[in-house]
C-alpha cells in the first residue's frame, strides 16, 4: 500500500481515489440536485458565500481525484479525455452541469407541470405555466391565417398532393431517372401553380392557367421539329406568341364566358396567412431564384460586356439592400410604375420581390462553384467541340453545383426564415398571425408561448433542411 | 464582333432599356395624375412629427432631411453596438466549439444550431413582446451595482457630463496616430535591423497616458450622473437623470448580436481549423516560442480565413437592423420609409433615397473588403 497523496492523484491507489473522488462529486450534484427541484438546502448551516459555493468546491475535489491518467478502466479514461482534462475544464464542466440542472425544474414546471392543456378560453389558464390551450385554440389560424374554415381542405389535399408528387423523384425506377429534372424544373412546377391558383385561391383563372399550358405544351411539341440551332430563341419566343394568341385572338369571347363559372370559392390572397402561406411562399421562391440566380452567375462570368455588367449591376444591388425595403419598394414604389388599370397581386408581388432579392445571392454562390472549378475542365470541353451552353450544362454546372450544395442549403434556408418579413406589405404568416392573435383582447398576454411554439416550428424546419442538405452533400460527394 | 456575340447582347440591352422605359413612362404619368412633381425639395420642409429617441437633438419643426440624419444614426447606433456584442459572443462560441471539453463543445453546438434556426424577427418578437415585458415596472425595479435600472420602460444607466469633451477626443485621436508612427517605425527597424520593439505595450500606454494628461492640463472634467427614481403622476414613475436605453433598442440589439454571433462562431471555427497542424509544427521547429507560433504563424493565417466572411456578417448584421421597424425603434426604415413617407407621399423619392443609402453602406465595405482581400491574399508564384 503506497502512501495516499490527494493533491496528485496517481495510478497505485486507484480505487482510494476513485471512490473518494466519486463520492465528492456525487455529493456536490445531490445537493445542487435537492436544492433546484425540491428547494432543500442541504448546507444551510454553513455561512451564505460557502455555502453558496460548496457544491463547486466539492465537485472540483472530486474532479480532480478522478483526474487519474491510463487508469485502465475505459469509462473512467473516456470522462477525463472529454470533460476533466483539466483543471479549467473541469471547472466549466461543472458550471455547465450545474447550470442544467438548476434551469431545469423551472423550464419543466413552465412547459408541462404547471402547463394547462384543456379549454379554450382564458379563464382556463390560471396556473403559472404556459398556456398551450392558448396555442390549441388559435392552432388553426396559426396554421391558415384567415382561410375560411370550410374551404381549409383545399390547403391539405393541395399539400399532400404536392408533396407526393415531389416524392415521386424517390420512387422513379432507372428507366425514368434522366427525366427526373425535367420533371423537377418544369413540370412539378407549372402542377405547383395549378394546385396554388385553382384549387386554394379558386376562381376563374384556372382557364388562364390552361391556356399558358396548351402553350407549353404545343411549343414543345413544335420543338421537336426546330433546328437545333435556333432551339434556345425558338423557346423564349414561341411559347409566349401561342399563349397570346391563345388568350386575346382565338379564344377572347369564350375566356370572358368561361371566367363567370367558378368551380370553387374564390379567396383572395389577403385572407391567406398561417404557415401554409410561410410553405407557398418558400416554395415558390424557391423555385423562381434558383434558375433566375444561375442565368446570372453565368452572366456574371460572360465574356460579353453588356451581359456582364448587367448582371454584376443587378447582382450588386440586390446584395446592398436589405429584404424590408425591397418589400416596401414592391409594395409602395412598384405599384407607381405599373399602368393605372394594372395590377398585381400583392403576394405575387412579394414572391417577385423575394425571388430577385435571393437570386442573387444564390447567383453568388453558384459563381464560387464556378470559380472553384480548374481552367481544365473548359478547356477540355472547349476541345470536344462543344458549345458554350453544351459546354456549361453538360460539364461545368454538374461539377460546380455539386460543389456549392451547402451553400445554396444556406440560402434556401435564409430565405425560409425571412419569409415573416412579409408583414410589411400585409401578408400574415404564422409569425404575423401570432401578433395579430396576441392583441386580441380575449386573450391578451400569452405572446410567450406563441413566440415559443413558433420558434419550435420554426426550428424544426430549418433544422429538418439543413439535416437534409448535409445528406445530399454527402450522396454527392465526390473524389476529385 | 461576330453575329454570335453582338445579339445576345443587343436583345439584353433592348430588354433592360424597354422594362426601365415602360416603369419611367408610366410613373410620370401616375405622378402627373396625382398632382406631384419628381423632386427632392421636400427633404428641406418642416417634417412636423417627433421620433421616440434620438441621438442628435430633434422635433417636429426640424427638417425631413434632419429626420432622415436620426434615422441613419439610430441604425448605426444599434449596428455598432451589435457588431461588438455579436463578435465577443461568437469568438467565445467559436473557440468553445474547437473545446476538447465535450460538454462545452455540445453546449456551443447547441446554442448554434438553435439561434440560426429560428427567424431573427421572430427572436426580436420574442425579446421585445415576451421577454422584456416581463421586466418589473420603475418603481419595483431592483439597482444592479446600486446604479444600473433594468425595468420595462428600458435600462437606465449612469451618463458622463463632460467638460471640454473635444479636447479629450483629441488627444485619443493623438494617440491613435502616434500609434500608427510608431508600428510602421518598428517594422522599419525590424526589417533593417532585426530589433523588436514591443510595440503593444507603448501602444496601450500611449493610449492611457495621453488622455490622462487631458485631464490634467486641459482642463478635461467628468463626473457621472446617477438615474434618481421620479414621480411623474400617481401610478406613473420614471428615472430622471442617466442614460435611458429604450427597451426597443435593448431588443434589436440583443437578438442581433445572438443571431449573427451564431454566424460568426461559425466563422472563427472554419478559420482555425483552417490552419494547419504542420505549420504550427514547422514554426516550432524553426524555434519560435509559443506566442510568437500564435502571433506569427497561425493567427495571420486564421484571420485571413476568419476576416472576410466576418465582414459580411458585419454587414448583414447592418442590413438586418431594418427589422427594427417591425418593433418601431426609430432606425432609418421607420423614421424614413414609414412615417415620412406616409407623411409626404413621395414613394419614389424616399425609398430610393433608403436603398441608395444602405447601397453606399455595402458597396463602401466590399470594396474596402477586396481591397483587404488583395492585400492579405497568399501570393502564389
Amino acid at each position: 500500500m503506497n502512501k495516499l497523496n490527494f493533491l496528485s492523484p496517481d495510478k497505485n491507489n486507484l480505487y482510494a481515489y476513485l471512490y473518494s473522488g466519486i463520492g465528492l462529486f456525487s455529493l456536490s450534484i445531490l445537493i445542487v440536485f435537492l436544492n433546484s427541484f425540491f428547494s432543500l438546502d442541504l448546507t444551510s448551516f454553513l455561512p451564505g458565500t460557502i455555502s453558496y459555493f460548496l457544491p463547486l468546491l466539492l465537485g472540483f475535489m472530486g474532479l480532480h481525484l478522478i483526474r487519474i491518467e491510463y487508469s485502465g478502466i475505459k469509462f473512467l479514461d473516456v470522462i477525463n479525455k472529454n470533460i476533466n482534462t483539466n483543471k479549467f475544464n473541469a471547472l466549466l464542466s461543472l458550471l455547465i452541469i450545474f447550470a442544467v440542472i438548476k434551469s431545469l425544474p423551472p423550464l419543466l414546471s413552465w412547459f408541462i407541470i404547471d402547463a394547462n392543456f384543456a379549454g379554450d378560453s382564458k379563464d382556463a389558464c390560471s396556473g403559472s405555466g404556459a398556456c398551450w390551450a392558448y396555442i390549441k385554440t388559435w392552432f388553426n389560424r396559426f396554421m391558415y391565417g384567415m382561410y375560411p374554415n370550410a374551404e381549409q381542405w383545399r390547403i391539405n389535399l393541395s399539400f399532400i398532393a404536392l408533396a407526393f408528387l415531389g416524392g415521386v423523384g424517390f420512387f422513379a425506377t432507372e428507366k425514368f431517372k434522366k427525366y427526373l429534372t425535367l420533371y423537377y424544373v418544369v413540370v412539378y412546377p407549372i402542377i405547383a401553380f395549378l394546385f396554388i391558383f385553382f384549387f386554394i385561391s379558386g376562381g376563374p383563372i384556372f382557364f388562364d392557367f390552361s391556356y399558358g399550358i396548351i402553350a407549353a405544351v404545343i411549343s414543345i411539341i413544335i420543338g421537336f421539329f426546330i433546328p437545333s440551332k435556333f432551339k434556345m430563341y425558338y423557346f423564349l419566343i414561341i411559347p409566349i406568341t401561342i399563349y397570346i394568341l391563345l388568350k386575346y385572338v382565338f379564344f377572347y369571347e369564350e375566356l370572358i364566358e368561361l371566367g363567370k363559372i367558378q368551380a370553387f370559392e374564390w379567396v383572395e390572397t389577403g385572407a391567406w396567412g398561417g404557415l401554409s402561406l410561410t410553405f407557398i411562399v418558400s416554395f415558390f421562391c424557391l423555385i423562381f431564384c434558383f434558375p433566375v440566380g444561375l442565368f446570372l452567375s453565368l452572366g456574371r462570368r460572360s465574356d460579353l460586356p453588356i451581359i456582364k455588367y448587367i448582371s454584376i449591376g443587378f447582382i450588386e444591388f440586390w446584395r446592398g439592400v436589405p429584404l424590408i425595403t425591397v418589400l416596401f419598394m414592391s409594395s409602395v414604389m412598384f405599384p407607381m410604375f405599373l399602368p393605372e388599370d394594372m395590377f398585381i397581386d400583392k403576394l405575387v408581388r412579394v414572391i417577385i420581390a423575394i425571388s430577385l432579392f435571393e437570386a442573387a445571392y444564390v447567383a453568388e454562390v453558384i459563381r464560387g462553384g464556378l470559380q472553384a472549378l480548374p481552367r481544365g475542365q473548359y478547356d477540355a470541353a472547349k476541345s470536344l467541340g462543344m458549345g458554350y451552353w453544351k459546354m456549361h450544362i453538360f460539364v461545368i454546372l454538374p461539377q460546380a453545383l455539386k460543389l456549392v450544395i451547402p451553400g445554396i442549403a444556406n440560402t434556401f434556408l435564409a430565405l425560409v426564415k425571412d419569409t415573416p418579413l412579409i408583414f410589411v406589405v400585409g401578408l400574415l404568416e404564422i409569425v404575423g398571425m401570432l401578433n395579430l392573435a396576441k392583441t386580441n383582447p380575449e386573450w391578451l398576454g400569452f405572446a410567450m408561448e406563441g413566440y415559443v411554439f413558433a420558434s419550435i416550428v420554426f426550428f424544426i424546419i430549418c433544422y429538418a433542411m439543413s439535416k437534409y442538405s448535409y445528406n445530399l452533400e454527402q450522396k454527392y460527394k465526390t473524389e476529385r | 464582333m461576330n453575329f454570335k456575340k453582338i445579339l445576345p447582347q443587343l436583345l439584353t440591352l433592348v430588354v433592360v432599356i424597354l422594362v426601365f422605359g415602360f416603369f419611367s413612362y408610366n410613373a410620370q404619368v401616375n405622378m402627373e395624375n396625382r398632382g406631384i412633381t419628381f423632386g427632392y425639395g421636400f427633404l428641406s420642409q418642416e417634417s412636423s412629427f417627433d421620433v421616440q429617441f434620438s441621438l442628435i437633438e430633434y422635433d417636429g419643426s426640424h427638417s425631413y432631411f434632419r429626420a432622415y440624419l436620426v434615422g441613419l444614426l439610430n441604425t448605426i447606433l444599434v449596428s455598432v453596438i451589435g457588431i461588438i456584442f455579436a463578435t465577443i459572443i461568437g469568438v467565445v462560441v467559436g473557440i468553445a466549439r474547437l473545446s476538447s471539453n465535450y460538454l462545452i463543445e455540445r453546449t456551443a453546438a447547441i446554442y448554434v444550431e438553435f439561434f440560426r434556426n429560428i427567424p431573427l424577427l421572430l427572436q426580436i418578437f420574442f425579446w421585445y413582446f415576451a421577454a422584456l415585458r416581463a421586466l418589473p415596472l420603475p418603481e419595483k425595479a431592483e439597482p444592479m451595482f446600486g446604479v444600473f435600472f433594468l425595468t420595462i420602460k428600458g435600462f437606465f444607466v449612469p451618463a458622463f457630463v463632460w467638460n471640454n469633451l473635444d479636447i479629450f477626443i483629441y488627444s485619443v485621436i493623438a494617440a491613435i496616430i502616434a500609434i500608427v508612427f510608431i508600428r510602421l517605425y518598428a517594422k522599419k527597424k525590424q526589417e533593417n535591423k532585426g530589433i523588436q520593439t514591443p510595440v503593444l505595450s507603448i501602444s496601450i500606454g500611449l493610449l492611457i497616458i495621453l488622455p490622462l494628461l487631458s485631464f490634467f492640463l486641459g482642463g478635461v472634467d467628468a463626473s457621472v450622473e446617477i438615474p434618481v427614481i421620479e414621480q411623474l403622476s400617481k401610478t406613473s414613475f420614471t428615472f430622471k437623470g442617466g442614460l435611458k436605453l429604450p427597451p426597443e433598442l435593448i431588443s434589436l440589439a440583443l437578438a442581433l448580436s445572438l443571431y449573427t454571433a451564431t454566424f460568426i462562431a461559425e466563422c472563427v471555427r472554419a478559420g482555425v481549423q483552417g490552419v494547419s497542424k504542420g505549420q504550427k509544427e514547422a514554426a516550432a521547429s524553426i524555434g519560435l516560442t509559443p506566442n510568437q507560433v500564435l502571433k506569427l504563424v497561425v493567427m495571420p493565417q486564421a484571420l485571413r480565413i476568419i476576416i472576410p466572411p466576418t465582414t459580411n456578417q458585419y454587414l448583414n448584421l447592418t442590413k438586418n437592423s431594418s427589422l427594427a421597424a417591425a418593433i418601431a425603434y426609430p432606425d432609418l426604415v421607420l423614421v424614413f420609409a414609414g412615417t415620412a413617407l406616409m407623411q409626404t407621399g413621395r414613394a419614389i423619392e424616399i425609398v430610393s433615397i433608403t436603398m441608395l443609402t444602405y447601397l453606399t453602406l455595402s458597396i463602401t465595405i466590399s470594396i474596402f473588403m477586396n481591397w483587404y482581400n488583395k492585400k492579405i491574399a497568399i501570393k502564389e508564384k
